[in-house]
């Protein structure tokens, strides 16, 4: 014989018991998993170098020193210019003196431990420079590297590390085929320029594109088709860095010549 | 000043932000797994396999496995900016990472080990046990010595023939699931650089083998040459005792079975170094023939800066010299002393040369970088990643094994299966 208090307790049991596989249902719905996971992100932030424009000027270098709070004389920068001096004989010489942090002021070009190399300028066939920073990769290594997840890669394409969880095993650092990253010397963490983030997802623009007087460096939206960067990374010759290593780099130049690493 | 400053210097083009980041602790890292890999499967060739030669150095090699065990993970929380912060790899994993994967590998491989140890030991524990309990009274230490032992039982008290035959089986399955286990820990320590494709000198699918059978060779040059150090010892103990009491048997006996244990071991090692040096050089030719765009500065780094390294240390004499000192007929101990220190020195150099020498390079292709290795510790980084970091890490396991040389019998032969 049931009895109503009986009767009660079954079924509150009842619709407890049922609740919880259907919550799951809730909770692991895959049509709306793959509803989000289809529905393309509105943004994916790419990079646009004209090595035309760039002077070597070293504006940007201190404007993301600055802004992005890595020690001022450290060794270490989110980004840098490289100068390449190709000769008659046809080697090529390459140098970022402190990042390029102070512009280069001087006509020769230093190769660290074997001192300072002066070229003649009618020796030099052509000479340029490649302003570098993080190619926030499609396909990351560097984030495919780390033990655990501080380096993740947001939905709108940007790498970033996480401070507080990063273990600094510098699994990342190896992991990068472009020598971006490096460890932060105040923070301890692994650290990478992200194309500054907390500006761009304000409307800003990032340090460096701001400090650019010539134009050489520009940041835009692929995703949307009517940005100026993408109609030119659509339309025109443009090239990425090491693009054999499959990291599908998302930092494009314009005037890329063969002698850049 | 910038992490890894202090140790590098950089020669033509190098990127910015590039030093050398993974040093001598990243070089300890692997060359303390490849010990506990290799004494491992020492041990297991007799457990398994049933070498019966090997039986008084599997056990030993057994419990020094066990000793390297927590010495394993110690380069690698050395080197870490944030070592407190090391836990996370087990709490939170990130699986696409090789390096996630270590706090599963290495617990399990841990367990294994232990169990392994505990079933060989068990009688030992019990029977210990039984005869402290028949003492009616017993000293402070008696007493400790009572609650260790009936605590390392388990509670497992019988020790009657059927039981201890399922103990040997248990050992047996252990030993052979300890193998690959053993192969995957060391296997994967070479995956974490196998797997780095920014770097030219470290992306090669053979770096898991070549990691594995040099792990092996250490493993047994190393069970070796402590063998050998502690059979002096207790032959320097039983010469003392023989003054004594001269119903003792002769030291010629202990002299004897030594010799021939070290023989039969230093056969397996020469075994394990062949292959090793087969797939090494395997690799090296391989690139040569290849020659892609990065072998002309792997070039450079292989036959010029490093190649006294590489071939003056690692292969002349960590590699050819053993060999022969193994091969000419006649092994004598003091010989096979010389061999397997030389077997060391060449393992440890082949590490330093893949670790070190995989950062001699810019990845720009176009510079080179070199380590000076920090002697005198002068802030906490260079303690930690310098020399004595490095003897520290070195140094750990002949403490550990002593200490458990005092709680179980590595060598009386009496009282184990
Ligand atoms: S450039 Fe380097 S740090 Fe940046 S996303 Fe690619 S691999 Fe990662
Ligand atoms: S250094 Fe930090 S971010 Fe880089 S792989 Fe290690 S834990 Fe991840």
């Amino acid at each position: 014989m049931i009895t109503r208090r009986n009767f009660c307790k079954k079924s509150l049991l009842l619709i407890g018991g049922m609740a919880v596989p259907l919550a799951a249902l809730e909770i692991f719905n895959p049509g709306r998993l793959s509803a989000e996971k289809d529905d393309p992100a509105k943004v994916r932030w790419v990079f646009l170098v004209d090595t035309f424009k760039c002077v070597g000027c070293g504006f940007c270098v201190r404007a993301c020193k600055l802004e992005n709070e890595i020690p001022y004389d450290a060794n270490v920068s989110r980004t840098w210019v490289e100068r390449y001096v190709v000769t008659k004989d046809g080697q090529v010489h390459t140098d970022s003196p402190k990042a390029a942090r102070d512009g280069f002021t001087s006509k020769s070009i230093d190769q660290a431990s074997r001192g300072l190399l002066e070229i003649k300028d009618e020796d030099i066939d052509k000479a340029f420079f490649v302003p570098k920073l993080c190619n926030q990769c499609d396909n990351p290594p560097c984030v495919q590297v780390c033990p655990v997840g501080a380096t993740y890669q947001t939905p709108d394409g940007v790498v970033l590390v996480d401070r507080t969880w990063c273990i600094g095993c510098g699994y990342c650092v190896m992991g990068c085929p472009y020598g971006v990253r490096f460890f932060h010397p105040v923070y301890k963490a692994a650290e990478k320029c992200n194309f500054c983030y907390h500006r761009i997802s304000k409307g800003l623009k990032s340090a460096c594109v701001e400090a650019c007087p010539f134009g050489a460096r520009r940041i835009g939206n692929i995703k949307d088709p009517e940005d100026p960067v993408t109609r030119i990374i659509m339309t025109e010759r443009v090239a990425v860095l090491k693009e054999e290593y499959g990291t599908k780099p998302q930092v494009f130049y314009l005037g890329m010549s063969r002698e850049v690493k | 000043m910038v992490h890894g400053e202090v140790w590098t210097a950089k020669e033509l083009f190098v990127y910015p932000n590039e030093y050398i980041y993974w040093t001598i602790q990243i070089v300890m890292y692997p060359f303390m797994t490849g010990l506990v890999a290799g004494a491992f499967v020492l041990s297991s060739l007799y457990h398994v396999f049933g070498v019966k030669q090997l039986k008084e150095i599997a056990r030993f090699s057994l419990a020094f496995s066990f000793a390297l065990l927590p010495v394993a993970m110690m380069p690698l929380l050395l080197h870490l900016q944030f070592p407190f912060r090391g836990i996370e790899v087990m709490m939170t994993p990130h699986f696409t990472s090789a390096i996630a994967a270590f706090g599963i590998v290495f617990t399990t491989y841990g367990m294994i080990v232990a169990a392994e140890l505990w079933f060989v030991y068990r009688k030992f524990f019990v029977e210990t046990a039984l005869e402290l309990r028949k003492l009616t009274v017993r000293s402070f230490v008696q007493q400790v010595r009572y609650i260790l032992y009936s605590v390392l039982t388990l509670g497992a008290w019988d020790i009657s023939e059927h039981s201890l035959e399922k103990d040997e089986r248990a050992v047996k399955m252990l030993a052979g699931l300890g193998i690959p286990v053993a192969c995957f820990l060391h296997g994967y320590a070479g995956f974490i650089f196998g797997s780095v494709k920014a770097n030219a000198l470290w992306m090669t699918p053979l770096m898991p083998v070549i990691f594995i059978c040099s792990a092996v060779v250490s493993g047994i040059a190393l069970c070796i040459i402590t063998y050998i150090a502690t059979m002096e010892i207790r032959k320097a103990i039983h010469a003392w005792r023989l003054k004594n009491n001269p119903a003792l048997p002769s030291i010629e006996e202990l002299k004897s079975a030594e010799l021939q244990d070290v023989t039969m071991t230093s056969r397996y090692l020469v075994m394990f170094l062949i292959l090793a040096i087969t797939l090494e050089l395997l690799d090296l030719i391989f690139r040569g023939y290849t020659a892609v765009k990065s072998w002309d500065i792997l070039r450079s780094v292989i036959y010029d800066k490093d190649f006294f390294n590489i071939f003056v240390i690692q292969y002349g004499m960590g590699n050819l010299i053993p060999f022969i000192l193994f091969l000419m007929p006649r092994l004598t101990i003091r010989r096979a002393v010389v061999g397997t220190l030389l077997v060391l020195l060449g393992v440890f150099m082949m590490r330093w040369n893949v670790v070190i020498g995989g950062q001699a390079f810019s990845s720009s292709l176009a510079g080179f970088m070199h380590y000076h290795l920090p002697i005198w510790p002068d802030s906490l980084e260079t303690f930690k990643e310098g020399l004595f970091g490095a003897l520290l890490v070195a140094a750990t396991p002949f403490v550990l094994f002593w200490l458990l040389g005092r709680i179980i019998p590595i060598f009386s032969v009496k009282n184990t299966h």
